[in-house]
Protein backbone atom coordinates (compact mmCIF):
# COMPACT_ATOMS: atom_id res chain seq x y z
CA UNK A 1 0.00 0.00 0.00
CA UNK A 2 1.73 3.42 -1.07
CA UNK A 3 0.47 6.25 1.10
CA UNK A 4 -0.51 8.92 -2.00
CA UNK A 5 1.65 12.17 -2.03
CA UNK A 6 0.38 15.79 -2.71
CA UNK A 7 2.67 16.45 -6.11
CA UNK A 8 1.12 20.01 -6.63
CA UNK A 9 -2.02 21.59 -5.02
CA UNK A 10 -3.58 25.55 -5.62
CA UNK A 11 -6.50 27.41 -5.32
CA UNK A 12 -7.95 29.79 -7.09
CA UNK A 13 -8.65 33.21 -5.28
CA UNK A 14 -11.86 32.87 -2.82
CA UNK A 15 -14.35 35.27 -3.21
CA UNK A 16 -16.53 37.29 -5.33
CA UNK A 17 -16.16 36.33 -8.76
CA UNK A 18 -19.68 35.91 -10.28
CA UNK A 19 -19.19 36.76 -13.72
CA UNK A 20 -16.59 33.43 -14.40
CA UNK A 21 -17.69 30.05 -15.64
CA UNK A 22 -17.19 27.09 -12.89
CA UNK A 23 -15.11 25.94 -15.71
CA UNK A 24 -12.71 28.50 -15.87
CA UNK A 25 -12.39 28.40 -12.17
CA UNK A 26 -11.36 24.97 -12.22
CA UNK A 27 -9.13 24.97 -14.93
CA UNK A 28 -7.00 27.92 -13.26
CA UNK A 29 -7.14 26.01 -10.12
CA UNK A 30 -6.70 22.43 -12.18
CA UNK A 31 -3.66 23.75 -14.38
CA UNK A 32 -1.71 25.41 -11.58
CA UNK A 33 -1.87 22.23 -9.40
CA UNK A 34 -0.66 20.51 -12.55
CA UNK A 35 2.21 22.82 -13.21
CA UNK A 36 3.28 22.89 -10.21
CA UNK A 37 3.46 19.31 -9.62
CA UNK A 38 5.57 19.11 -12.75
CA UNK A 39 3.29 15.88 -13.79
CA UNK A 40 2.79 15.50 -17.30
CA UNK A 41 -1.03 15.95 -18.00
CA UNK A 42 -0.67 12.59 -20.38
CA UNK A 43 0.03 11.22 -16.80
CA UNK A 44 -3.52 11.45 -14.79
CA UNK A 45 -5.74 8.55 -15.04
CA UNK A 46 -8.54 10.01 -13.21
CA UNK A 47 -10.61 13.46 -11.85
CA UNK A 48 -12.28 13.07 -8.77
CA UNK A 49 -14.38 16.29 -8.33
CA UNK A 50 -16.35 18.30 -6.09
CA UNK A 51 -19.19 20.21 -6.47
CA UNK A 52 -22.64 20.90 -4.91
CA UNK A 53 -25.29 23.32 -6.22
CA UNK A 54 -23.79 23.26 -10.07
CA UNK A 55 -27.77 22.79 -11.17
CA UNK A 56 -28.50 25.27 -9.42
CA UNK A 57 -25.83 28.10 -9.80
CA UNK A 58 -25.38 27.24 -13.50
CA UNK A 59 -27.65 24.79 -14.57
CA UNK A 60 -25.19 22.20 -14.98
CA UNK A 61 -25.27 18.81 -13.94
CA UNK A 62 -22.41 16.05 -15.20
CA UNK A 63 -19.79 18.00 -14.40
CA UNK A 64 -17.29 15.09 -14.70
CA UNK A 65 -15.79 15.26 -17.58
CA UNK A 66 -16.83 18.93 -18.40
CA UNK A 67 -13.88 19.89 -16.21
CA UNK A 68 -11.55 17.01 -17.57
CA UNK A 69 -12.10 18.72 -20.84
CA UNK A 70 -11.50 21.64 -19.05
CA UNK A 71 -8.12 21.59 -17.73
CA UNK A 72 -7.25 19.28 -21.15
CA UNK A 73 -8.05 15.71 -19.90
CA UNK A 74 -9.90 12.57 -21.30
CA UNK A 75 -9.93 10.48 -18.28
CA UNK A 76 -12.69 9.13 -16.00
CA UNK A 77 -13.78 11.96 -14.32
CA UNK A 78 -16.71 11.85 -11.53
CA UNK A 79 -18.41 14.20 -10.01
CA UNK A 80 -18.98 13.63 -5.72
CA UNK A 81 -21.60 14.80 -4.35
CA UNK A 82 -21.80 15.40 -0.36
CA UNK A 83 -22.89 19.03 0.47
CA UNK A 84 -19.94 20.79 1.99
CA UNK A 85 -17.75 17.81 2.36
CA UNK A 86 -18.04 17.03 -1.70
CA UNK A 87 -14.22 17.41 -2.21
CA UNK A 88 -13.42 15.55 1.01
CA UNK A 89 -15.08 12.70 -0.19
CA UNK A 90 -13.10 13.28 -3.45
CA UNK A 91 -10.03 12.82 -1.87
CA UNK A 92 -10.93 10.10 0.07
CA UNK A 93 -11.57 8.01 -3.27
CA UNK A 94 -8.55 9.03 -4.57
CA UNK A 95 -6.71 7.95 -1.76
CA UNK A 96 -7.73 4.85 -1.45
CA UNK A 97 -7.73 4.43 -5.66
CA UNK A 98 -3.93 5.20 -5.27
CA UNK A 99 -3.86 3.14 -2.20
CA UNK A 100 -5.21 -0.05 -4.27
CA UNK A 101 -2.83 0.79 -7.24
CA UNK A 102 -5.55 1.25 -8.99
CA UNK A 103 -4.46 4.49 -10.34
CA UNK A 104 -0.71 6.26 -9.97
CA UNK A 105 -1.41 9.60 -10.51
CA UNK A 106 -5.16 11.26 -9.95
CA UNK A 107 -6.19 15.22 -9.76
CA UNK A 108 -8.75 15.74 -7.19
CA UNK A 109 -10.76 19.03 -6.97
CA UNK A 110 -13.73 21.01 -6.26
CA UNK A 111 -15.58 24.19 -7.22
CA UNK A 112 -18.07 26.19 -6.53
CA UNK A 113 -19.83 29.42 -8.39
CA UNK A 114 -22.58 30.60 -5.54
CA UNK A 115 -22.65 34.59 -6.11
CA UNK A 116 -24.10 34.64 -9.44
CA UNK A 117 -27.39 33.49 -8.34
CA UNK A 118 -27.44 36.41 -5.40
CA UNK A 119 -27.73 35.64 -1.56
CA UNK A 120 -31.16 34.80 -1.34
CA UNK A 121 -31.08 32.02 -4.01
CA UNK A 122 -27.91 30.35 -2.95
CA UNK A 123 -29.40 30.32 0.99
CA UNK A 124 -32.04 28.50 -0.60
CA UNK A 125 -29.72 26.07 -2.43
CA UNK A 126 -27.42 25.73 0.52
CA UNK A 127 -30.63 24.70 2.46
CA UNK A 128 -31.09 21.86 0.39
CA UNK A 129 -28.29 20.04 2.08
CA UNK A 130 -31.26 18.99 5.32
CA UNK A 131 -33.83 17.38 4.86
CA UNK A 132 -36.50 19.01 2.79
CA UNK A 133 -39.56 17.04 3.64
CA UNK A 134 -38.64 17.08 7.93
CA UNK A 135 -36.48 20.59 7.46
CA UNK A 136 -36.92 22.87 4.78
CA UNK A 137 -40.47 22.93 4.43
CA UNK A 138 -40.27 23.70 8.17
CA UNK A 139 -38.18 27.10 7.47
CA UNK A 140 -34.91 25.41 7.69
CA UNK A 141 -31.84 27.53 6.86
CA UNK A 142 -28.24 26.41 7.57
CA UNK A 143 -27.58 29.46 9.73
CA UNK A 144 -30.54 28.18 11.69
CA UNK A 145 -29.53 24.36 11.62
CA UNK A 146 -26.41 25.39 13.17
CA UNK A 147 -28.26 27.87 15.44
CA UNK A 148 -30.46 24.96 16.61
CA UNK A 149 -26.81 22.95 17.55
CA UNK A 150 -25.28 25.85 18.92
CA UNK A 151 -28.39 26.58 21.41
CA UNK A 152 -28.26 22.65 21.95
CA UNK A 153 -24.78 23.41 23.24
CA UNK A 154 -25.06 26.13 25.21
CA UNK A 155 -28.00 24.57 27.03
CA UNK A 156 -26.11 21.24 27.99
CA UNK A 157 -22.24 22.72 28.26
CA UNK A 158 -22.92 26.05 28.48
CA UNK A 159 -21.29 28.73 26.67
CA UNK A 160 -22.01 32.31 25.18
CA UNK A 161 -22.20 34.25 22.16
CA UNK A 162 -18.76 36.17 23.28
CA UNK A 163 -16.99 32.61 23.35
CA UNK A 164 -18.15 32.08 19.98
CA UNK A 165 -17.24 35.51 18.82
CA UNK A 166 -13.32 34.41 19.52
CA UNK A 167 -13.85 31.87 16.97
CA UNK A 168 -14.58 34.59 14.29
CA UNK A 169 -12.00 37.06 15.16
CA UNK A 170 -9.10 34.72 15.60
CA UNK A 171 -10.07 32.89 12.09
CA UNK A 172 -10.34 36.68 10.29
CA UNK A 173 -6.83 37.40 11.74
CA UNK A 174 -5.29 34.26 10.69
CA UNK A 175 -6.68 35.18 7.08
CA UNK A 176 -4.80 38.63 7.17
CA UNK A 177 -1.81 37.46 5.20
CA UNK A 178 -4.13 34.80 2.88
CA UNK A 179 -3.65 36.38 -0.60
CA UNK A 180 -6.36 33.82 -1.86
CA UNK A 181 -8.61 34.97 1.38
CA UNK A 182 -12.13 36.69 0.81
CA UNK A 183 -12.19 38.03 4.10
CA UNK A 184 -8.79 39.93 4.76
CA UNK A 185 -10.65 42.41 7.55
CA UNK A 186 -9.63 42.29 11.18
CA UNK A 187 -12.91 42.61 13.55
CA UNK A 188 -13.07 42.53 16.87
CA UNK A 189 -15.44 40.31 19.49
CA UNK A 190 -17.33 44.09 19.84
CA UNK A 191 -18.23 44.12 15.94
CA UNK A 192 -18.86 40.18 15.97
CA UNK A 193 -21.83 40.59 19.23
CA UNK A 194 -23.12 44.08 17.43
CA UNK A 195 -23.79 42.41 13.52
CA UNK A 196 -27.46 41.88 12.51
CA UNK A 197 -28.76 38.54 13.58
CA UNK A 198 -28.79 35.65 11.27
CA UNK A 199 -30.39 32.93 12.89
CA UNK A 200 -30.32 33.53 16.83
CA UNK A 201 -27.92 32.88 18.53
CA UNK A 202 -25.70 33.34 15.41
CA UNK A 203 -25.07 36.40 13.92
CA UNK A 204 -23.56 37.67 10.55
CA UNK A 205 -19.91 37.17 11.79
CA UNK A 206 -20.51 33.68 13.24
CA UNK A 207 -21.14 32.87 9.25
CA UNK A 208 -18.24 32.41 6.33
CA UNK A 209 -19.74 33.99 3.28
CA UNK A 210 -20.94 32.95 -0.25
CA UNK A 211 -17.89 32.42 -2.00
CA UNK A 212 -16.42 31.28 -5.60
CA UNK A 213 -13.85 29.40 -6.04
CA UNK A 214 -12.05 25.75 -7.23
CA UNK A 215 -9.05 23.62 -5.15
CA UNK A 216 -6.92 20.85 -7.10
CA UNK A 217 -4.23 18.92 -5.71
CA UNK A 218 -2.38 16.35 -7.97
CA UNK A 219 -1.83 13.13 -5.71
CA UNK A 220 0.17 10.11 -7.00
CA UNK A 221 1.43 6.94 -5.54
CA UNK A 222 4.67 7.29 -3.34
CA UNK A 223 6.25 4.89 -5.77
CA UNK A 224 5.60 7.91 -8.66
CA UNK A 225 6.71 10.21 -7.00
CA UNK A 226 9.94 8.65 -6.21
CA UNK A 227 10.47 7.55 -9.76
CA UNK A 228 10.16 10.61 -11.37
CA UNK A 229 11.74 12.88 -8.83
CA UNK A 230 8.97 14.79 -7.52
CA UNK A 231 9.31 17.23 -4.91
CA UNK A 232 6.33 15.81 -2.86
CA UNK A 233 7.18 15.55 0.50
CA UNK A 234 3.84 15.75 2.43
CA UNK A 235 1.62 11.87 2.23
CA UNK A 236 -2.00 11.63 2.90
CA UNK A 237 -1.79 9.21 5.72
CA UNK A 238 -4.95 8.60 6.90
CA UNK A 239 -8.36 8.72 5.60
CA UNK A 240 -11.73 8.62 7.27
CA UNK A 241 -15.49 9.06 6.82
CA UNK A 242 -18.79 8.44 8.70
CA UNK A 243 -22.38 9.22 8.33
CA UNK A 244 -25.52 10.40 10.69
CA UNK A 245 -28.96 11.17 10.20
CA UNK A 246 -29.78 13.45 7.60
CA UNK A 247 -32.32 15.51 9.51
CA UNK A 248 -30.86 17.43 12.92
CA UNK A 249 -34.08 16.13 14.89
CA UNK A 250 -33.61 12.67 14.01
CA UNK A 251 -30.40 12.51 16.39
CA UNK A 252 -29.78 11.87 19.60
CA UNK A 253 -27.88 14.75 20.44
CA UNK A 254 -27.98 18.17 18.36
CA UNK A 255 -24.60 19.32 20.17
CA UNK A 256 -22.24 16.93 19.04
CA UNK A 257 -21.15 15.40 15.38
CA UNK A 258 -21.07 11.65 15.58
CA UNK A 259 -20.33 11.63 11.87
CA UNK A 260 -17.42 13.45 12.42
CA UNK A 261 -15.95 11.78 15.36
CA UNK A 262 -16.44 8.11 13.33
CA UNK A 263 -14.39 9.67 10.72
CA UNK A 264 -11.59 11.06 12.95
CA UNK A 265 -11.15 7.55 14.71
CA UNK A 266 -11.16 5.74 11.31
CA UNK A 267 -8.52 8.39 9.83
CA UNK A 268 -6.34 8.31 13.18
CA UNK A 269 -5.95 4.69 13.43
CA UNK A 270 -5.76 4.59 9.77
CA UNK A 271 -2.72 6.97 9.89
CA UNK A 272 -1.62 5.61 13.81
CA UNK A 273 -1.59 8.48 15.04
CA UNK A 274 -3.77 9.99 17.88
CA UNK A 275 -5.41 13.44 18.95
CA UNK A 276 -1.31 14.31 20.80
CA UNK A 277 0.28 14.21 17.70
CA UNK A 278 -1.62 16.53 15.46
CA UNK A 279 0.11 19.73 15.43
CA UNK A 280 -2.51 21.90 13.60
CA UNK A 281 -5.85 21.32 11.57
CA UNK A 282 -7.60 22.47 9.12
CA UNK A 283 -11.44 22.45 10.28
CA UNK A 284 -14.98 23.24 8.54
CA UNK A 285 -15.88 26.06 10.80
CA UNK A 286 -19.05 27.30 8.28
CA UNK A 287 -20.30 28.84 11.47
CA UNK A 288 -18.50 29.17 14.44
CA UNK A 289 -19.90 26.71 16.33
CA UNK A 290 -19.19 24.15 14.00
CA UNK A 291 -15.50 24.74 14.82
CA UNK A 292 -15.86 23.86 18.54
CA UNK A 293 -17.84 20.57 17.22
CA UNK A 294 -15.02 20.30 15.20
CA UNK A 295 -12.29 20.10 17.50
CA UNK A 296 -14.33 18.08 20.11
CA UNK A 297 -14.77 15.49 17.27
CA UNK A 298 -10.86 15.62 16.87
CA UNK A 299 -10.04 14.63 20.08
CA UNK A 300 -8.23 18.04 20.62
CA UNK A 301 -11.33 18.92 23.23
CA UNK A 302 -13.79 16.78 25.58
CA UNK A 303 -17.03 17.61 24.71
CA UNK A 304 -18.05 20.65 26.15
CA UNK A 305 -14.81 22.10 26.20
CA UNK A 306 -13.96 23.71 23.07
CA UNK A 307 -16.21 26.73 23.82
CA UNK A 308 -13.32 28.47 25.28
CA UNK A 309 -10.10 26.88 22.87
CA UNK A 310 -10.16 30.45 20.94
CA UNK A 311 -11.12 32.74 23.68
CA UNK A 312 -8.03 30.83 25.82
CA UNK A 313 -5.81 31.27 22.61
CA UNK A 314 -5.20 27.97 22.37
CA UNK A 315 -6.40 27.54 18.47
CA UNK A 316 -4.58 30.69 17.41
CA UNK A 317 -1.61 30.74 15.40
CA UNK A 318 0.09 31.46 19.00
CA UNK A 319 -1.46 28.42 20.82
CA UNK A 320 -0.81 24.98 20.88
CA UNK A 321 -2.80 23.67 18.33
CA UNK A 322 -3.72 26.18 15.76
CA UNK A 323 -6.79 25.72 13.97
CA UNK A 324 -7.36 27.22 10.48
CA UNK A 325 -4.34 29.03 9.92
CA UNK A 326 -6.07 29.49 6.54
CA UNK A 327 -8.78 31.57 7.93
CA UNK A 328 -10.86 28.59 7.70
CA UNK A 329 -14.40 28.87 6.03
CA UNK A 330 -15.21 32.09 8.06
CA UNK A 331 -12.40 33.99 6.68
CA UNK A 332 -11.00 32.39 3.73
CA UNK A 333 -14.55 31.73 2.12
CA UNK A 334 -16.01 28.74 1.44
CA UNK A 335 -16.73 27.68 -2.00
CA UNK A 336 -18.75 24.61 -0.86
CA UNK A 337 -17.22 21.88 -3.23
CA UNK A 338 -14.40 22.75 -3.05
CA UNK A 339 -13.85 23.13 0.49
CA UNK A 340 -12.36 19.75 1.19
CA UNK A 341 -9.71 19.96 -1.39
CA UNK A 342 -9.17 23.76 -0.18
CA UNK A 343 -7.98 22.47 3.37
CA UNK A 344 -5.75 20.16 1.65
CA UNK A 345 -4.29 22.68 -0.18
CA UNK A 346 -3.38 24.84 3.03
CA UNK A 347 -2.01 21.39 5.26
CA UNK A 348 0.35 20.76 2.46
CA UNK A 349 2.02 24.32 2.67
CA UNK A 350 1.92 24.50 5.88
CA UNK A 351 3.70 21.09 6.01
CA UNK A 352 5.86 22.47 3.25
CA UNK A 353 6.37 25.68 4.79
CA UNK A 354 4.95 27.26 2.03
CA UNK A 355 2.19 28.70 3.55
CA UNK A 356 2.17 32.50 5.02
CA UNK A 357 1.31 31.10 8.67
CA UNK A 358 3.68 28.32 8.50
CA UNK A 359 5.80 30.31 11.28
CA UNK A 360 3.28 29.26 13.42
CA UNK A 361 4.26 25.80 13.66
CA UNK A 362 7.49 25.38 12.47
CA UNK A 363 8.47 21.56 13.48
CA UNK A 364 4.99 20.47 12.19
CA UNK A 365 4.33 16.30 10.95
CA UNK A 366 1.32 16.50 11.49
CA UNK A 367 -2.13 17.97 9.91
CA UNK A 368 -5.55 17.01 9.76
CA UNK A 369 -8.20 18.25 7.67
CA UNK A 370 -12.14 18.10 8.59
CA UNK A 371 -14.58 18.41 6.10
CA UNK A 372 -18.20 18.21 7.22
CA UNK A 373 -21.49 18.42 4.87
CA UNK A 374 -24.44 19.45 5.96
CA UNK A 375 -24.87 19.56 10.01
CA UNK A 376 -22.02 16.97 9.55
CA UNK A 377 -24.81 13.96 8.15
CA UNK A 378 -21.57 13.72 5.98
CA UNK A 379 -17.97 13.63 7.40
CA UNK A 380 -14.29 13.24 6.18
CA UNK A 381 -11.34 13.71 7.89
CA UNK A 382 -7.79 13.26 6.42
CA UNK A 383 -4.45 12.77 8.10
CA UNK A 384 -1.06 14.95 6.37
CA UNK A 385 2.33 13.71 7.17
CA UNK A 386 5.90 14.91 6.61
CA UNK A 387 7.35 11.39 4.88
CA UNK A 388 10.52 12.73 2.40
CA UNK B 1 -49.35 28.15 -3.38
CA UNK B 2 -47.01 25.66 -5.04
CA UNK B 3 -48.55 23.13 -7.19
CA UNK B 4 -47.61 20.01 -6.98
CA UNK B 5 -47.90 15.98 -6.59
CA UNK B 6 -48.70 14.48 -3.20
CA UNK B 7 -45.58 13.73 -1.56
CA UNK B 8 -46.98 10.08 -0.41
CA UNK B 9 -46.94 9.19 3.58
CA UNK B 10 -45.43 12.76 4.38
CA UNK B 11 -48.91 14.61 3.07
CA UNK B 12 -50.88 12.26 4.71
CA UNK B 13 -49.27 12.42 7.80
CA UNK B 14 -49.85 16.28 7.06
CA UNK B 15 -53.44 15.25 6.62
CA UNK B 16 -53.40 13.55 9.92
CA UNK B 17 -51.92 16.27 11.96
CA UNK B 18 -54.44 18.50 10.14
CA UNK B 19 -57.68 16.47 11.75
CA UNK B 20 -56.29 16.27 15.21
CA UNK B 21 -54.73 12.73 14.10
CA UNK B 22 -51.18 13.26 13.98
CA UNK B 23 -49.50 9.98 14.34
CA UNK B 24 -45.55 8.55 14.27
CA UNK B 25 -44.05 5.75 13.39
CA UNK B 26 -42.70 3.31 15.66
CA UNK B 27 -40.34 0.25 15.88
CA UNK B 28 -40.85 -2.75 18.09
CA UNK B 29 -37.85 -1.19 19.84
CA UNK B 30 -39.72 2.16 20.59
CA UNK B 31 -37.68 4.18 18.21
CA UNK B 32 -40.14 6.94 16.90
CA UNK B 33 -40.11 8.99 13.33
CA UNK B 34 -42.15 10.42 11.14
CA UNK B 35 -43.27 8.99 7.64
CA UNK B 36 -42.14 7.85 5.16
CA UNK B 37 -40.34 5.24 7.21
CA UNK B 38 -39.72 1.32 6.01
CA UNK B 39 -36.97 0.67 8.57
CA UNK B 40 -35.94 2.15 11.66
CA UNK B 41 -32.42 4.03 11.38
CA UNK B 42 -31.41 3.24 15.33
CA UNK B 43 -32.03 -0.42 15.06
CA UNK B 44 -32.58 -1.39 11.62
CA UNK B 45 -36.05 -3.39 12.25
CA UNK B 46 -38.68 -3.02 9.79
CA UNK B 47 -41.50 -3.85 11.71
CA UNK B 48 -42.86 -0.14 12.01
CA UNK B 49 -46.43 0.83 13.52
CA UNK B 50 -48.23 3.51 13.76
CA UNK B 51 -49.26 5.16 17.04
CA UNK B 52 -50.75 8.39 18.09
CA UNK B 53 -49.09 11.69 18.56
CA UNK B 54 -48.72 12.87 21.92
CA UNK B 55 -50.74 15.51 22.53
CA UNK B 56 -48.16 17.86 23.36
CA UNK B 57 -44.37 18.03 23.01
CA UNK B 58 -41.20 19.60 24.64
CA UNK B 59 -39.37 22.12 22.75
CA UNK B 60 -35.39 20.74 22.83
CA UNK B 61 -33.63 23.64 20.62
CA UNK B 62 -34.81 26.70 18.61
CA UNK B 63 -33.79 29.72 16.99
CA UNK B 64 -35.05 32.47 16.11
CA UNK B 65 -34.73 32.94 12.23
CA UNK B 66 -34.20 36.52 10.83
CA UNK B 67 -32.58 35.90 7.02
CA UNK B 68 -35.15 32.95 5.47
CA UNK B 69 -35.26 31.12 2.08
CA UNK B 70 -37.11 32.81 -0.19
CA UNK B 71 -39.90 30.32 0.37
CA UNK B 72 -40.26 32.22 3.79
CA UNK B 73 -39.35 35.55 2.88
CA UNK B 74 -43.04 36.72 4.53
CA UNK B 75 -42.77 34.74 7.66
CA UNK B 76 -39.34 36.14 8.92
CA UNK B 77 -38.62 36.96 11.83
CA UNK B 78 -39.90 33.57 12.70
CA UNK B 79 -38.86 30.77 15.32
CA UNK B 80 -38.17 27.14 14.36
CA UNK B 81 -37.75 24.63 16.89
CA UNK B 82 -37.48 21.04 17.18
CA UNK B 83 -39.53 19.10 19.58
CA UNK B 84 -39.70 15.63 21.42
CA UNK B 85 -43.21 14.19 21.07
CA UNK B 86 -42.72 10.90 22.77
CA UNK B 87 -40.23 9.04 20.86
CA UNK B 88 -40.56 11.09 17.72
CA UNK B 89 -39.06 14.69 16.88
CA UNK B 90 -40.30 17.11 14.75
CA UNK B 91 -39.19 20.87 13.17
CA UNK B 92 -41.65 23.37 12.94
CA UNK B 93 -42.14 27.12 13.67
CA UNK B 94 -43.40 28.22 17.44
CA UNK B 95 -46.39 30.53 16.52
CA UNK B 96 -48.37 32.20 18.85
CA UNK B 97 -45.06 33.16 21.07
CA UNK B 98 -43.20 36.04 21.78
CA UNK B 99 -39.59 34.27 20.17
CA UNK B 100 -37.92 35.62 23.97
CA UNK B 101 -40.18 33.72 25.55
CA UNK B 102 -39.73 30.44 23.35
CA UNK B 103 -37.35 28.27 25.98
CA UNK B 104 -35.72 24.61 25.60
CA UNK B 105 -38.72 22.84 27.62
CA UNK B 106 -41.45 24.99 26.70
CA UNK B 107 -44.64 22.42 26.27
CA UNK B 108 -46.57 22.44 22.54
CA UNK B 109 -48.99 21.07 20.57
CA UNK B 110 -48.40 20.96 16.70
CA UNK B 111 -50.85 21.36 14.03
CA UNK B 112 -50.70 22.45 10.15
CA UNK B 113 -50.47 26.17 8.99
CA UNK B 114 -49.65 28.20 6.34
CA UNK B 115 -46.52 29.92 4.91
CA UNK B 116 -47.15 33.43 4.96
CA UNK B 117 -44.78 33.31 1.57
CA UNK B 118 -46.29 30.99 -0.47
CA UNK B 119 -49.34 29.65 1.13
CA UNK B 120 -47.77 26.15 1.32
CA UNK B 121 -48.67 23.73 4.57
CA UNK B 122 -46.18 24.01 7.23
CA UNK B 123 -45.64 22.20 10.72
CA UNK B 124 -46.34 24.59 13.55
CA UNK B 125 -46.14 24.49 17.24
CA UNK B 126 -48.42 26.28 19.41
CA UNK B 127 -47.55 27.13 23.50
CA UNK B 128 -49.83 24.44 25.36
Amino acid sequence: MSDPRVAGASVTSFGEHPERTGRDLFAEAGLAALDRSGVPAGDVDALYYGNFMGEIAEHQGHQGPLMAEAVGLTVPATRYEAACASSGAAVRDAVRAIRNGEQEVVLVGGMERMTNVGTAAATDALAIAADDLYEVRAGMTFPAAYALMARSYFDEYGGTREDLAHVAVKNHEHALVNDNAQLRKEITVEEVLDAPMVAEPLGLYDACPITDGASAAVLTSAEYAERHDLDAPVAITGTGQDGDNLALQDRQSYAATPAAAGAVAEAYADAGVDADDVDFAEVHDCFTIAEVLAIESLGLYEPGEGITAAREGETTRHGETPINLSGGLKAKGHPVGATGVAQLVTIAKVLEGTHPRAEAVPAADVGVAHNAGGTAASATVHVFEVKA
Amino acid sequence: MSEGVRDGEYDDWLDAVEDDEGYYVECENGHGWLPPRRVCPDCGSRELHEEPLPEAGEVATHSAVHVPTPQFEDDAPYVIAVAHFGPASITGMVRGADPEDVEIGTVVGVEVGERATTGDRAVVFRPR
